[in-house]
C-alpha cells in the first residue's frame, strides 16, 4: 500500500469511529433485580413483567402516566353515560400488532372478556368484576356496559393486567409477546436478560431507543460494578443498601429518589384479641416512632404516612399527627385497656429488608411500651399462607404496592380482618362516583376512617430509587404502577 | 471387576430411587401454595384455583408422585409452574453455563494445587513451603463471594479487561463466552486450589515416608523422578477423591458465585426455583445433581482402579 493510501484509509478510518462515538446513543441497557416469570402481564402478579412490558410492548384501552394520571392509551377518546354504567371508546385505527394483525374492537372485546372468564388466570380478576357486556359497535367502536357504575373503572383499565392481547397469540404471549407497543419484543435469554427493539411501525410516537435490554441482576452488591464499569447504564429499581453512597458521589450518575405506591405498615389483625380493642391499636400507633422507623429500615428515605394512602397522589392527606409518637400516652392507653402488665404477641415478617429490618425496630420501641413480641421470619409463600390466607400472625410488616388500594380495606375476607361499616359506605359511594372533586372529598373521609381506627400501624411509603446515566433521559421518578415505561427515553449529550 | 463395578451400578441406582422419594417429600412439606403466590396479594379465589387445576395440583400426592418419576425415567422433567417451559429446556440451557463453568474451575485448580501441593512437599519446612501453605490457608478462609467482588472491582471496573458480570451466551461466539467465565472460573477454582494443594501436599507427604521411597532412592533414581512417578502416582487417591467431591460442589455450589456474576446457571435456578416455590424444577434440578453426583462418585471408584493396579484384580 503506498503511503498516501494508507494516510487516506486511516483519515477514513478515524472520521468514521469518531461519528459513531458523536452521535446520540440509541440502545440501553437497564438492571433490574427480579426475571419475570413470564412476558404476558395478563397472567401473574409479578411486578417483573410490567416492569418490562408495560407500555413498552403492550399498551391498554387507557394507560397511566408518570404521576399515576389516567391518559388515553389505544383508546383515542371515550364518553360515559348519564348514569355512569355504559362506557363508549373510540379507537384508534390503523394499530397494528406486533405480528402484522390488524388491531380493532374485536381484540378488545377478546381481551377483556378473557381477563373476566371463569378459567382466566389474571391476577387482578378483580378489576373487571363490575364489567356485564362488551360489544362491538364497529371496528373502532367498544361499548362496555358495567353491572353497576364503578368510579374507578378508567383507571382500571391502565392497569397492566387490563393489557388488549390479540386472541391469535393470547396463548403464547408467555414466551413471545406481541403487542401493539412502540417496542417489541426480541429475545429472552432465560436467566440473563430480555431484549426488546423498536417497532418500526409503530401508531403513535416512534420510541427514541433502537434497543432496550433488561439485564437480571439479582444482587445489588453486583450491581453496582455492572454500572460502574458501563456494562449497565440505568437501575431503575436499585435496593437499598451500603453501596447507595458509592454512586451518589460520582457525577457520572443521577441518583434519583421518587415515591412509589408501596404503603408500608404494621399489619395488624383486627379480630384477634387484643388487637381487637381500638386502644390497643392506638397504643401501638402511639408508640411507633417512625422517623426511627424510616431511618432503620429504609436508610432514612420515604416520607411518613398516616392513612393507607399515596403522597403522591393529588387526593392526599397528611395524618400522621392522628396519633404522635408518645410512649407515655401509649402506656397510659394500654393501661385503660386493661393490659398493665403488658402484652404478648408475635410478629412475622416476610424476607425483605423494610420488614427484617423495620420488625427490630418496631419490636424494641413496642418493647417499651410494654408490648412484647417474639419475631418470626417468613418466606414470601410462608406469608402468603400463613399470614395473608390463614390470617394466622398477630402483626407483620409489608408493603402494599398496588396503586389505589385503599379499597382493600373494604374486603369482608382481606387479611387485615378489619370490619367497619361506615368506610364500606365511603368505598361504595367512592365506587359509585366518577365526579373529580366528590372523589377527592370521599377519598379524604376513607383516610380519616382508617387513621382514627387505628387500623394498621401506618409507617411509611416505600421510596423508588433510581440511578442512571447523567446522559439518560426520561425515565420516570416515581412508580405510579410498576413499569418502566421507556417510551421517552433518550440519550443527551 | 465386573462384579464391583455391577455392586455399584445397583447402590448408584437405589441412591437414586431414595433420593427421588425425599426430595418430593420434603418439598411437599414446604408450606406455600405456588398458585397463590404466582398471582400475588390481589388476586381472587377463584383465579388460583382455576391456576391450581392448570399446574396439576388439585391430584392426589401419590398420583402427582408417581406422574413425576414416571415421567423421568423417559426424560421428561415436567413443566416449570412460572416459566411454563419443559423443566429439562430449562436444565439444558443453564447446564450451557455451568458445566463449563465447572469443568474450567476444576481444571483451573488442580492445574494450580498440584504443582503447588508437590513443590511443598518436596520442600517440607523450608521457607518456600510456609509460604505456599500460608497463601493456602488463606485461600480457604477468605469467602468466595467477597474474593469475587475483589476480582470484579480490579479487573471489570478498574481495569475494564472483562464485564463485570452477565453471560452473553455461547451463541455470541466463544471468545465473549469465555471472557464472562475467566472471573468466576477463577472466584471458584482458587479456594478449591487451596485445599486440593493442602491435601496433595499432606497425601505426598505420608508416601515419602514410605519404604519403597527409601528404596527407590537408595536404587539411585534421581530425586524428580522419586517425586513425580514414584510418589505422587502413590499419593493420588485421597487426591482424586476429593477432586471428585469438588467437581459436584463446583457444579451444585455455584449458587452464590452465579449471584454475584449475575451468571444463568444452575445454581441460580435452583435458587429462584425455591424462593418462587416452582416444585417441579426444584426437583428436576435436585435429582440430576444426585445423578451427577452418582455418576462421578463412580467415575472416582473407577479411577482408583486405573491409579492402584492392586484394585483392579479385586473382586
Amino acid at each position: 500500500m503506498k503511503p498516501w493510501k494508507s494516510v487516506l484509509a486511516a483519515t477514513a478510518l478515524a472520521f468514521a469511529s469518531c461519528t459513531a462515538a458523536y452521535a446520540a446513543r440509541t440502545d440501553i441497557v437497564l438492571g433490574v433485580p427480579l426475571e419475570p416469570p413470564h412476558l404476558d402481564p395478563t397472567a401473574g402478579a409479578a411486578a417483573a413483567i410490567d416492569e418490562v412490558l408495560y407500555a413498552n410492548v403492550f399498551e391498554g384501552l387507557t394507560r397511566i402516566g408518570s404521576r399515576g394520571e389516567v391518559m388515553p392509551g389505544l383508546a383515542e377518546s371515550w364518553t360515559v353515560s348519564e348514569d355512569g354504567k355504559t362506557y363508549t371508546f373510540k379507537l384508534h385505527t390503523g394499530v397494528k400488532f406486533h405480528d402484522g394483525t390488524d388491531f380493532d374492537a374485536e381484540d378488545v372485546k377478546f381481551s377483556l372478556d378473557r381477563a373476566r372468564a371463569e378459567e382466566s388466570t389474571n391476577a387482578q380478576k378483580g378489576l373487571f368484576a363490575a364489567i356485564d357486556t362488551v360489544k362491538v359497535v364497529d371496528p373502532a367502536t367498544v361499548t362496555v356496559t358495567l353491572k353497576n357504575p364503578q368510579g374507578s373503572f378508567l383507571y382500571n383499565l391502565g392497569w397492566g393486567d387490563a393489557v388488549i392481547v390479540a386472541p391469535e397469540s393470547a396463548e403464547t404471549n408467555k414466551e413471545k409477546p406481541i403487542g401493539t407497543g412502540p417496542f417489541k419484543f426480541d429475545n429472552w435469554a432465560k436467566g440473563s436478560s430480555i431484549t426488546l427493539v423498536k417497532s418500526a411501525d409503530y401508531w403513535g410516537e416512534p420510541a427514541m431507543l433502537d434497543k432496550a435490554e433488561f439485564r437480571i441482576i439479582p444482587d445489588a452488591a453486583a450491581a453496582v460494578p455492572a454500572l460502574l464499569s458501563g456494562d449497565v447504564q440505568v437501575l431503575p429499581n436499585f435496593q437499598l443498601g451500603d453501596a447507595l453512597p458509592q454512586v451518589e458521589s460520582d457525577p457520572r450518575f443521577k441518583v434519583v429518589i421518587g415515591a412509589t405506591e408501596g404503603e408500608t405498615v404494621l399489619s395488624t389483625n383486627n379480630k384477634k384479641p387484643p388487637f381487637d380493642q381500638l386502644k390497643v391499636r392506638q397504643a401501638i400507633a402511639h408508640a411507633l416512632d417512625r422517623k426511627a422507623i424510616i431511618d432503620g429500615a429504609s436508610g432514612g428515605l420515604g416520607v411518613p404516612i398516616g392513612s393507607h394512602f399515596s403522597p403522591a397522589n393529588a387526593a392526599y392527606i397528611d395524618l400522621t399527627g392522628t396519633y404522635p409518637f408518645d410512649p407515655a400516652k401509649s402506656r397510659e392507653l394500654l393501661k385503660e385497656a386493661g393490659f398493665e402488665n403488658g402484652i404478648k404477641a408475635t410478629l412475622k415478617l416476610p424476607p425483605v429488608g423494610y420488614a427484617r429490618d423495620g420488625g427490630q425496630i418496631i419490636a424494641s420501641q413496642l418493647r417499651d411500651v410494654g408490648i412484647d413480641l417474639e419475631i418470626i421470619p417468613v418466606e414470601w409463600a410462608d406469608w402468603l399462607a400463613q399470614v395473608f390466607k390463614e390470617k394466622d400472625y398477630d402483626l407483620s410488616i409489608v408493603s402494599h404496592t398496588e396503586p389505589n388500594d385503599i379499597d382493600i380495606y373494604s374486603r369482608k375476607d382481606y387479611y387485615f380482618n378489619y370490619d367497619n361499616p361506615a368506610f364500606d359506605k365511603v368505598i361504595e359511594e367512592l365506587n359509585l362516583t366518577s365526579d373529580d372533586a366528590r372523589r377527592t372529598e370521599l377519598y379524604h373521609q376513607a383516610q380519616k376512617i382508617l387513621a382514627d381506627d387505628a387500623v394498621n400501624g401506618f409507617l411509611f411509603e416505600l421510596p423508588k430509587i433510581g440511578i442512571w446515566d447523567a446522559k439518560v433521559e426520561g425515565m420516570w421518578e416515581n412508580s405510579p404502577i410498576q413499569a418502566n415505561d421507556l417510551t421517552k427515553v433518550r440519550w443527551v449529550d | 471387576m465386573t462384579a464391583y463395578l455391577a455392586k455399584r451400578l445397583l447402590i448408584g441406582l437405589a441412591t437414586l430411587v431414595v433420593a427421588s422419594v425425599v426430595v418430593f417429600a420434603v418439598l411437599e412439606i414446604l408450606p406455600g401454595d405456588p398458585a397463590r403466590l404466582m398471582l400475588g396479594m390481589n388476586a381472587t379465589e377463584d383465579a388460583v384455583l382455576a391456576l391450581r387445576n392448570e399446574l396439576g395440583l388439585n391430584q392426589g400426592i401419590v398420583m402427582r408422585y408417581l406422574t413425576w418419576t414416571g415421567g423421568l425415567l423417559s426424560l421428561d422433567f415436567g413443566r416449570s409452574y412460572t416459566y411454563s417451559v419443559p423443566v429439562i429446556e430449562l436444565i439444558r440451557e443453564r447446564s450451557a453455563v455451568s458445566l463449563p463453568l465447572a469443568l474450567i474451575a476444576l481444571a483451573l485448580s488442580t492445574a494450580i494445587a498440584i504443582p503447588v501441593g508437590v513443590f511443598s512437599a518436596a520442600r517440607r519446612g523450608r521457607p518456600a513451603d510456609t509460604v505456599a501453605m500460608g497463601a493456602s490457608q488463606l485461600g480457604v478462609a477468605v469467602p468466595n463471594f467477597w474474593f469475587a467482588l475483589l476480582l470484579v472491582y480490579v479487573f471489570a471496573v478498574w481495569l475494564r479487561l472483562v464485564p463485570a458480570g452477565g453471560f452473553p451466551g455461547w451463541g455470541a461466539g466463544l471468545w465473549p463466552a469465555l471472557k464472562a467465565l475467566i472471573l468466576p472460573a477463577v472466584a471458584l477454582a482458587l479456594p478449591q486450589a487451596a485445599i486440593l494443594a493442602r491435601v496433595t501436599r499432606s497425601a505426598l507427604l505420608d508416601v515419602l515416608g514410605e519404604d519403597f521411597i527409601r528404596t527407590a532412592r537408595a536404587k539411585g533414581l534421581p530425586r524428580r523422578t522419586v517425586l513425580w512417578r514414584h510418589a505422587l502416582r502413590n499419593a493420588m487417591l485421597p487426591v482424586v477423591t476429593i477432586m471428585g467431591l469438588q467437581f459436584a460442589f463446583l457444579l451444585a455450589g455455584t449458587i452464590i458465585i452465579e449471584n454475584v456474576f449475575y451468571l444463568p446457571g444452575l445454581g441460580r435456578l435452583v435458587f429462584q426455583a425455591i424462593n418462587q416455590r416452582d416444585l417441579i424444577v426444584v426437583e428436576g434440578v435436585v435429582m440430576l445433581l444426585v445423578a451427577t453426583v452418582i455418576v462421578v462418585n463412580l467415575l472416582v471408584d473407577l479411577s482408583y482402579a486405573i491409579v492402584d493396579p492392586r484394585l483392579r484384580h479385586r473382586t
